[in-house]
Order: C-alpha cells, then sequence, then structure tokens
C-alpha cells in the first residue's frame, strides 16, 4: 500500500509560548484506518486541524497524496474530508442544502444522484427535506460525516465522532466507518474511547501532550504490551501467599479467596504448570480458574502514565 | 479559480436571503414611505427647493444610500460572522479556496442584496415624488461600487467582531451617524460656514454627492472627487481583506 499522508517533525507553538505538537512525524498508508488515542489536551485535535488547513503549523512539512498542504492546497484539501468534534452546522439550513454546499464549496460540480447515495448509507435520504434544528444529535453527526463525503475524499477524518453519542449510535458509526474503509477510504480518528479503536483501527498511535508516543499495528500492539493474569479462586480463604509460592509473586485478591498471577504471554515459559503443580503441593485447593487478556486501555494508561512520569 | 465555490457560497447566501424574501422586500417599503411622510410632507413641506429640485425628490439618493450602506455593512457581516459563531467555518478554512474566493462569494451575495434594496426603495420613491435620473448609468455605477465598497467594510466588521454587540457597534456608532451627517437629507451648502468644512473630513458625503450628483446634475463636492473617494474606500478595503486572511487575523489560530 501507498503511503497518502505524510507528517513529518510538526511543530505548532501558538503565540504565548505553549506547543501543542512537538515535532510529530506520522505515515498513513491508503485504505488503513489509523485511531488517535489521547488524553485531552494531548494534541489530537490540533493535528488534525494543522492538517486540514483550520490552524497553520509553526514548522514541519504535512503532504496529502504527495501535494504539499501550503504550496498545493488545493489539491492536498480536496483529497480530505473533515468530521469536526463539535457539531457545527446552520441549524436552519435543509440537510440536501448543506451537503450540496459543502461538495460545491470543494469545487466538484453538483451530483445529486452521488448524494443520494451517500444521504443513504448515512440514513439520511428520507431527512433530507428537514432543518438540522429537527434532527436528532445522532442524525446531526450523521450529515457532518455526509458533508465530509459530499466532495468524494480520499482521506477522512473523524475528530471524535462518537463522543456524547449513545452505545447504539456508537455501534451505527462503527458500521459507517468499516464500510467507509471497504470502500477504500483512508481514516484517521482520534477519540477517547479505547474500545472504538480496538474495535475498529487497524494501527493505533498513542499522543500525549503534543508528542506521538507510539504508532503501531494495534494486534502486535496489544501483543508486545500485552499481560494475562491467572486468577486461582480457592476453596477456602488464606491469611497470607504461601512461602513456597513466593517465587511466583502472586497476589492475593477477593479477601484472601484467591490468587492472582500475571505473566507474559510471549515469554518461551509462562510458568502456569509449575505454579498450578505447586499450589497442589502446597496443599490448596482450587475451586476455579480464569485469564484475563490485558486491554488496550490498560495499555494507553500505562503509556501515558509513564510519559507522564 | 474554484468559480463552483464561489457559486456555492454565492447562492448558500442568497438562499438565505431568499428565505426572508418577504421581510426583506416589506422593510425597505415601509421605511421608505415612512421617511417620506416625515421628511417629505411633514418637514419637507416647509423646505421649499433645495436648488432647484422639491425637498421630497432631493432626499431620495440619500435615503437610498442610507439604506444600501447600512444593509450591505449588516449583510456582510452577518454572512461572515454566522459561520464563525456556529463554528462552521472550519468548513471555509479546510476547504480548497483562497480569501479571492470567499470574498467573492460573500461579498457578492451581501452586495447583490443591499442593490435589490436600492432598487426597491428607488421605485418606491418614486411613487411619492416625480423622480428624474440624469445620468441612469452612472447612478446604477455609484450604487453598485457602493454596494460593494460597503459589503467588503461588513465583511471585515464581521471578521473583527467577537460577539453581536461587537456586530453592531460600527454600523450604529459610526457609519449611521456619518450617514446622517453626510447630507442624507440635506445640501452641505445649507451649514454654516465652519460645518460645512468640518462635514468635509466625512467620507460618506462624497458618496452621496455623487450619487445625487447622478439624479439631478448638482453635487456638493466635485463628481471626480466623489469617484476618487469611492475608489479608495473599496481599494483600502480589499486591502484590509487580504491581510486578515494573509495573517489568519481573527479566523485562523
Amino acid at each position: 500500500m501507498s503511503e497518502i499522508l505524510s507528517v513529518r517533525d510538526l511543530v505548532k507553538r501558538y503565540d504565548d509560548g505553549f506547543e501543542a505538537l512537538k515535532g510529530v512525524t506520522l505515515s498513513i498508508v491508503q485504505g488503513e484506518i489509523l485511531a488517535l488515542l489521547g488524553p485531552n489536551g494531548a494534541g489530537k485535535t490540533t493535528l488534525i486541524s494543522t492538517i486540514c488547513g483550520i490552524t497553520e503549523g509553526t514548522s514541519g512539512t504535512v503532504t496529502v497524496g504527495g501535494h504539499d498542504i501550503v504550496k498545493g492546497y488545493r489539491e492536498a484539501r480536496r483529497m480530505i474530508g473533515l468530521v469536526p468534534q463539535e457539531i457545527n452546522l446552520e441549524p436552519f439550513e435543509r440537510v440536501i442544502n448543506t451537503v450540496r454546499f459543502s461538495r460545491g464549496l470543494f469545487g466538484k460540480p453538483k451530483d445529486d444522484a452521488y448524494l443520494e447515495k451517500i444521504l443513504r448509507q448515512l440514513s439520511l435520504w428520507d431527512k433530507k427535506d428537514n432543518r438540522i434544528m429537527e434532527l436528532s444529535g445522532g442524525m446531526k453527526r450523521r450529515v457532518l460525516i455526509a458533508k465530509a463525503l459530499s466532495h468524494e475524499p480520499e482521506v477522512l477524518f473523524l475528530d471524535e465522532p462518537t463522543a456524547g453519542v449513545d452505545v447504539e449510535l456508537r455501534k451505527d458509526m462503527w458500521e459507517i466507518v468499516a464500510g467507509l474503509k471497504a470502500s477504500g477510504t483512508t481514516i484517521i480518528l482520534t477519540t477517547h474511547y479505547i474500545e472504538e479503536a480496538e474495535a475498529i483501527a487497524d494501527r493505533i498511535g498513542v499522543i500525549a501532550k503534543g508528542e506521538l508516543l507510539l504508532v503501531e499495528e494495534k494486534q502486535a500492539l496489544m501483543t508486545r504490551m500485552g499481560q494475562k493474569q491467572l486468577q486461582i479462586d480457592l476453596s477456602a480463604p488464606l491469611d497470607g501467599v504461601p512461602d513456597s509460592l513466593a517465587k511466583y509473586e502472586l497476589e492475593l485478591v477477593r479477601d484472601g479467596n484467591a490468587l492472582l498471577y500475571t505473566y507474559d504471554t510471549r515469554a518461551e515459559r509462562t510458568g502456569i504448570t509449575g505454579l498450578l503443580a505447586d499450589i497442589a503441593k502446597a496443599g490448596l485447593s482450587m475451586s476455579d480458574l480464569q485469564t484475563k487478556q490485558s486491554s488496550l486501555e490498560d495499555i494507553f494508561v500505562g503509556l501515558v502514565a509513564e510519559d507522564a512520569a | 479559480m474554484n468559480w463552483q465555490a464561489i457559486r456555492s457560497i454565492y447562492t448558500f447566501e442568497m438562499a438565505r436571503f431568499f428565505r426572508t424574501l418577504m421581510q426583506s422586500f416589506i422593510s425597505p417599503v415601509i421605511s421608505t414611505s415612512l421617511y417620506f411622510v416625515v421628511f417629505g410632507a411633514a418637514i419637507g413641506s416647509r423646505i421649499d427647493q433645495v436648488d432647484g429640485v422639491s425637498y421630497g425628490a432631493f432626499i431620495v439618493p440619500g435615503l437610498i444610500m442610507l439604506s444600501v450602506m447600512t444593509q450591505a455593512i449588516s449583510n456582510a457581516s452577518f454572512g461572515i460572522y454566522f459561520p464563525k459563531f456556529i463554528g462552521t467555518i472550519y468548513e471555509l478554512l479546510s476547504a480548497p479556496v483562497n480569501f479571492l474566493e470567499i470574498v467573492i462569494g460573500y461579498v457578492g451575495a451581501a452586495a447583490t442584496k443591499a442593490l435589490f434594496i436600492g432598487i426597491v426603495i428607488l421605485a418606491t420613491s418614486a411613487l411619492f415624488v416625480d423622480l428624474q435620473i440624469q445620468h441612469p448609468f452612472a447612478m446604477m455605477a455609484f450604487m453598485v461600487l457602493t454596494c460593494v465598497s460597503f459589503s467588503l467594510f461588513g465583511f471585515i466588521i464581521g471578521i473583527w467582531a467577537q460577539n453581536f454587540e461587537q456586530l453592531q457597534l460600527i454600523p450604529l456608532l459610526v457609519v449611521t451617524p456619518l450617514v446622517f451627517l453626510g447630507g442624507s437629507f440635506y445640501s452641505i451648502s445649507m451649514l454654516p460656514p465652519i460645518w460645512q468644512t468640518i462635514t468635509l473630513f466625512n467620507p460618506v458625503v462624497y458618496l452621496i454627492s455623487g450619487f445625487r450628483w447622478s439624479f439631478f446634475g448638482m453635487a456638493d463636492v466635485p463628481i471626480g472627487l466623489s469617484l476618487l473617494a469611492i475608489a479608495g474606500f473599496t481599494a483600502l478595503c480589499m486591502v484590509a481583506v487580504w491581510w486578515i486572511f494573509k495573517t489568519g487575523w481573527r479566523i485562523r489560530k
């Protein structure tokens, strides 16, 4: 797959000296979904805004489809669609008119057949003559997506597309994103929701305090940084971990009713067989066993905490 | 040039105007009629003629200019301020358009609306007074130039304004007094000499004088000076708008 978006050493420094982006470098290949995770104020929106032309970068270069966003801004911007974080829509405007406006603004001739296709995909066709103010919050978000797609962009930025929406709508949105990916659109989304990134992204980027801490394949990241835990439920509670089991660094949880063993999935030996044998030798009786994979959220929290330290 | 974008901005802005077409039409008709009742019948009956023109007819150019200037400013300032206020400006900033295309779209629509109002007032005036236009092409040219230049000025106000109060501040505190004191309803020759001199510092005097010349062939200041004033004002506004987009002042972070 070829590179469609390239960000090199991008710095955004405001007049008061605050650096929102500290030399961000990022490469996105065509057709992938990249999720940018980061806490509030991490620089996610600033990064998107700078790429899209809403904010001017202080230094560094950005190219979209090989076009520099400053020197070749027309070509670069024609390739980009942006769904902003806030629901920014004219309340008195009708859905179809606002989508037509967006298409025209990007220099595309009128094509109502294409707009109909998008509005149908987004379940908005029967609302096309409604005024924006008559729509629900979820429908308004769909209108924002329709506007962003109206000029047939190759790269779509979704800035926290599911912030503040209910679970059902969030899942609808994930389906929409999956559909867009299937049609070949490259998607970069920012989110607070780890499960969102886990569910739909191909790669994960973690950004904090204006620095991109890592960008990695989702599965590779989870495998590389993932830890597993084995919980051993006991038939009778313990006051403390027996000395014979000290080498396993077990935690006593559930008021002494369970032992928790953390192990590395990448290790050649997990130590589980030995542990279970030693537990039997120690005369402890087990009532149940369960394992738990660390989530992306655990990884994210760990990374951000590490960066803060 | 992204003509498609210009057309989109223009038609989108005009759609707002057409949504409230009746108000847009009725409002200037009523206000013009009121001006004629107050200035034409009540006060005008005590004023015989001004430079050989009946007072009722004399105030028509001033009346048109007053509305055209205020409408151009309010339409253009609101046109660009509203997207800023509700956040839809992001779309303009991320679109493949340059400042000239944005300005042509917004200012073109605002100027068209102001021109429409000007023509409505002119037509309404013809119902009240016997109106003769000596230089119709010059009259249209003056009106179009005024619509464009004041729409540009309104566009700048719309970008400068950070709330609705500021949006009204310049039109109410600066433009309206300048228009009223700029000879809309009187010839500056009717003023005492010292006030005549002071009035010449009011730029609106040159616009109204030139416009009145196109109706009656008489002017308070030479017509060339009027043309120069309006051309200078337009150029000044263009430079200011160019600078705003170049620096991103109050629109781009």
